[in-house]
């Protein structure tokens, strides 16, 4: 009988239609989409949770494979990664060395100009300068990261060997010095975003006490906006850990516990680039030591990530 | 000397020699990010721009660089974003409606939203082993272009869900409102109130994401994308490559001719970048305008 | 009562906005001058002329002259920190620093380069007890000053203006955030720091105006309507602008 009703309402879209002076408060048709409409908007939501259980279930599984055949101890502590030439060896931690020294230059060169940007643009830039210098950032962070690794061949790495001879033509330092120009825009607009959520009215505080302007940017803001400046500078360091192709080109292929920058060292992520280049079949030892370089990759970025955002959240001044 | 400017005078001079000092350090500091940009243009310009010839749009790559161009790596970047594009857009677009529209404030919620920020800093090329597990080996796709532009869409999705959340988000409740008192359902009111009000700002997202997936390498180098392609794609399972994967193969020859090569391949994905980016900045300030 | 600060045909320009439009007036010293007015009137843009805080807005050109104490504001006599220092101020909303109760006092001081541990102690205690403020706080200087009361967090801000030592103290609105009770305890506060300090107040609170200054000042449109002793100007105004606003038939 609602049916009916429905049939006899000429304007189907209302859900309201009245017969004989009855209202009836009934729409099929439009209740099958209010059903079916969020299921189908909860599936697509849910995908990236399944990509997140893809991620753990496809590392972990393959790990434990390649874990049967090397041990985790050898792998964890040994210092001697040659996964290609016999006797293979399969010890991490010359690749991690390669991916730290990487990510401590480049965090050398990103934090520091990053944070002092984010001060300028906040504090001290007027409004022109913003309008032009931010939306130059924001081209150098959408710079795909092949064109940085040509920069570093191309540019940078002839400078530094025009500075230190003997410098290789793939160096830790070039590499390191480009990605921490790359993730110089990051840097600065979650630090900038930090700092301009500090309210006006701090800064009319302390200038009202005669404050000058650097004493207003270092000695309120910076501290006020503190926990979103480590947070940034967190995820700058995770970002520059997963880095892949500029260390690819421009830091090499060789895995060693070297302190020296102007060496050719090779990161977690250009291995990974490596075996996968090469024809590796699925099973051998190479193919499963992706997934476990993969796996320590994953675990170290996660917890940056999970870090990060702990202690933008933790710290938040409430001003 | 005036009552306010009296003992201080000195102190105060300092100060403002500071200040002026660390001003002057800030601006050296900015300029350095933009400079760094200019060098890097002017460097590939250089670089390139002798070989940007119709041939690097009309040929195959091929052994000799005189002869070589990034046709296959072209197509294959297109190709790929036509298949990511609707996938990536009904994916993200639905998953941010039914995060801001329709899930309850539960422990459900907050662990999706959670999930979807942390997949935002997990590493590209994690997604690529994330592809080459599942959709080369598992689903037996092969190393085709199929593969790879799911393996890109899982890597889009949290940049286009979050930018479409912010869009809809900036909806103002009151244009829902009116919806529902005219008698609307909630799907009604999402898909012809909520979603119309803020395509542009989703719009904007989406091609942020879909520069972002051109210029990618490393996860398409995971499922293997092949670096030396001689053929189109013709179907969704065939091989292809993509411009950064050929300009990546072309800086690892030690020729120099192959450097001018992917000099001038940079320049067009630059360019092709720009116009996106050109065309993100456009829709917004469309968007800003009318909300 | 001796005049302080004298204004004579100020004209301010918020690029091409004419906010104030040739005021002329004094201000006596040790008394409480208010500014009343409806809102956008340009009593608060007056009053940051006083300590100069509209230099930080791009675009403000200002004619004619304002001095106290004989100096020109605006001339190469005067240091703006050093004018900040003698001009306190306190913000319409509690403005603490998010660090301690005791850094928040010390953080002028430490400004202008007194740097004693035992100085900085002295001085936080005056200060705090200038404020009324001392018996509340000080078995725990070292909390942070965002955990004591809105009213609590103004008198804070009132002693972290004082602690630099001001001969004037402006007041933004001062109390308009705040609940009565703190309002009526900064309002004999108030009263308590007219003999040491010359203070301007701008309030949107004709009663209060009423209650606690000596002197009173009636803007409108950017001008000056009207100033007198604040008996005269509410019992017996000359203007009928001024007339019509103290009796609520406008603002």
């Amino acid at each position: 009988m609602q049916g009916e009703a429905m049939q006899e309402n000429n304007q189907p879209q209302t859900n309201v239609s009245s017969k004989a002076g009855a209202y009836v408060f009934k729409n099929e048709r439009v209740s099958i989409m209010n059903k079916v409409m969020p299921v189908l908007l909860f599936l697509c939501a849910s995908i990236s949770v399944l990509t997140t259980i893809g991620i753990v279930v496809t590392l972990i599984s393959e790990t434990f494979a390649f874990f049967q055949k090397v041990p985790v101890f050898d792998f964890l502590f040994g210092t001697k990664w040659s996964p290609l030439i016999t006797p293979k060896s399969f010890g991490v931690l010359p690749l991690l060395n390669g991916t730290l020294m990487i990510t401590l230059i480049a965090c050398l060169v990103a934090i520091p100009f990053g944070l002092a940007s984010a001060i300028y643009l906040s504090e001290y830039a007027p409004k022109i300068v913003r309008k032009i210098v931010k939306p130059i950032l924001e081209v150098l962070a959408g710079v795909p990261t092949i064109v940085y690794g040509y920069f570093a061949l191309s540019l940078i790495t002839p400078l530094i060997r025009d500075i230190f001879p003997n410098a290789g033509v793939f160096n830790a330092l070039s590499a390191g010095i480009v990605v921490g120009i790359m993730i110089i825009p990051m840097v600065c607009s979650l630090s900038e975003d930090a700092m301009s959520a500090v309210p006006r009215s701090l800064r009319d505080g302390a200038y009202a006490l005669g404050a000058t302007r650097f004493e207003v940017a270092l000695k309120i803001v910076v501290p006020a906006a503190f926990s979103g400046i480590v947070a940034s500078a967190v995820l700058a360091f995770s970002r520059a850990i997963g880095e892949t192709m500029i260390v690819t080109v421009a830091a090499g292929a060789t895995p060693s516990l070297t302190a020296n920058p102007l060496d050719s060292i090779q990161t977690m992520t250009a291995y990974i680039v490596q075996v996968s280049l090469g024809d590796t079949p699925h099973g051998s030892l190479e193919y499963g030591s992706i997934f476990a370089v993969g796996m320590t990759l994953f675990v170290i970025t996660f917890l940056l990530n999970i870090l990060a955002q702990y202690i933008a959240r933790r710290f938040r001044e409430e001003y | 000397m005036s009552i306010f400017q009296d003992a201080n005078r000195k102190q105060i001079a300092n100060r403002r020699r500071v200040d002026w000092l660390l001003h002057i350090l800030f601006v050296i500091a900015t300029s350095v990010g933009v400079l760094a940009l200019c060098a890097l243009i002017i460097d590939v310009l250089v670089d390139g721009v002798a070989r940007l010839q119709p041939q690097l749009f009309t040929e195959f790559p091929s052994r000799k660089a005189d002869g070589s161009g990034m046709k296959s790596a072209l197509v294959g970047t297109v190709y790929m974003l036509l298949i990511m594009l609707p996938l990536s857009f009904v994916l993200g677009v639905g998953a941010a409606i039914y995060l801001e529209e329709y899930a309850g404030k539960n422990r459900l919620t907050r662990l999706i939203q959670l999930n979807i920020s942390t997949l935002a800093g997990v590493p590209s090329i994690v997604y690529g082993i994330l592809g080459l597990t599942i959709f080369v080996r598992l689903m037996s796709l092969d190393r085709s272009l199929i593969a790879g532009a799911f393996t890109m869409t899982l890597l889009v999705l949290p940049i286009i869900i979050v930018s479409a959340q912010e869009a809809i988000r900036a909806v103002p409740k009151s244009r829902r409102d009116a919806s529902f008192a005219l008698g609307a359902t909630k799907w009604q009111t999402v898909s012809r109130s909520v979603i119309p009000s803020s395509l542009a700002g989703i719009l904007t997202g989406v091609i942020l994401a879909m520069s972002r997936a051109i210029g990618e390498t490393a996860p398409l180098v995971m499922i293997g994308a092949l670096t030396y392609v001689a053929f189109l794609p013709n179907s969704l399972m065939d091989s292809f490559t993509v411009m950064p994967i050929q300009i990546y193969n072309w800086i690892s020859k030690p020729q120099l001719e192959f450097k001018e090569l992917a000099a001038s391949g940079i320049l067009v994905l630059l360019a092709l970048l720009l116009i996106m980016n050109f065309s993100a900045i456009m829709l917004r300030n469309k968007y800003q305008k009318n909300v | 009562m001796q005049p302080l600060i004298h204004i004579n045909k100020l004209n301010l320009f918020y690029t091409s906005f004419h906010a104030l439009k040739d005021v002329t007036l004094t201000i006596p010293e040790k008394a409480i001058t208010a500014f009343i007015g409806p809102s956008g009137c340009g009593k608060s843009t007056l009053l940051r002329t006083l300590n100069r805080m509209n230099d930080m807005i791009p675009g403000t050109r200002i004619e004619g002259s304002i001095a106290i104490g004989g100096t020109e504001l605006y001339s190469n006599e005067v240091d703006v920190e050093t004018l900040r220092k003698k001009v306190g101020m306190v913000f319409q909303q509690p403005n603490p620093f998010p660090k301690s109760i005791y850094d928040n006092i010390a953080y002028g001081p430490r400004l202008h380069g007194i740097r004693s541990k035992q100085k900085l102690d002295e001085i936080v205690e005056t200060s705090l007890k200038s404020a009324a403020l001392w018996d509340e706080v000080k078995d725990h200087l070292k909390r942070s000053a965002l955990s004591i009361s809105g009213g609590q967090q103004q008198r804070l801000c009132i002693a972290r203006a004082l602690a630099v030592n001001p001969d004037i103290l402006l007041m933004d609105e001062a109390t308009s955030a705040l609940d009565p009770i703190s309002t009526l305890k900064i309002e004999e506060l108030v009263q308590e720091l007219k003999d040491r300090y010359t203070i301007v107040m701008v309030t949107h609170n004709m009663h209060q105006a009423a209650r606690v200054s000596n002197q009173t000042v009636f803007f409108l449109s950017g001008e000056v309507i009207e100033y007198s002793d604040t008996e005269k100007l509410f019992s017996n105004p000359t203007d009928q602008r001024t007339e019509d606003y103290i009796s609520g038939r406008f603002g």
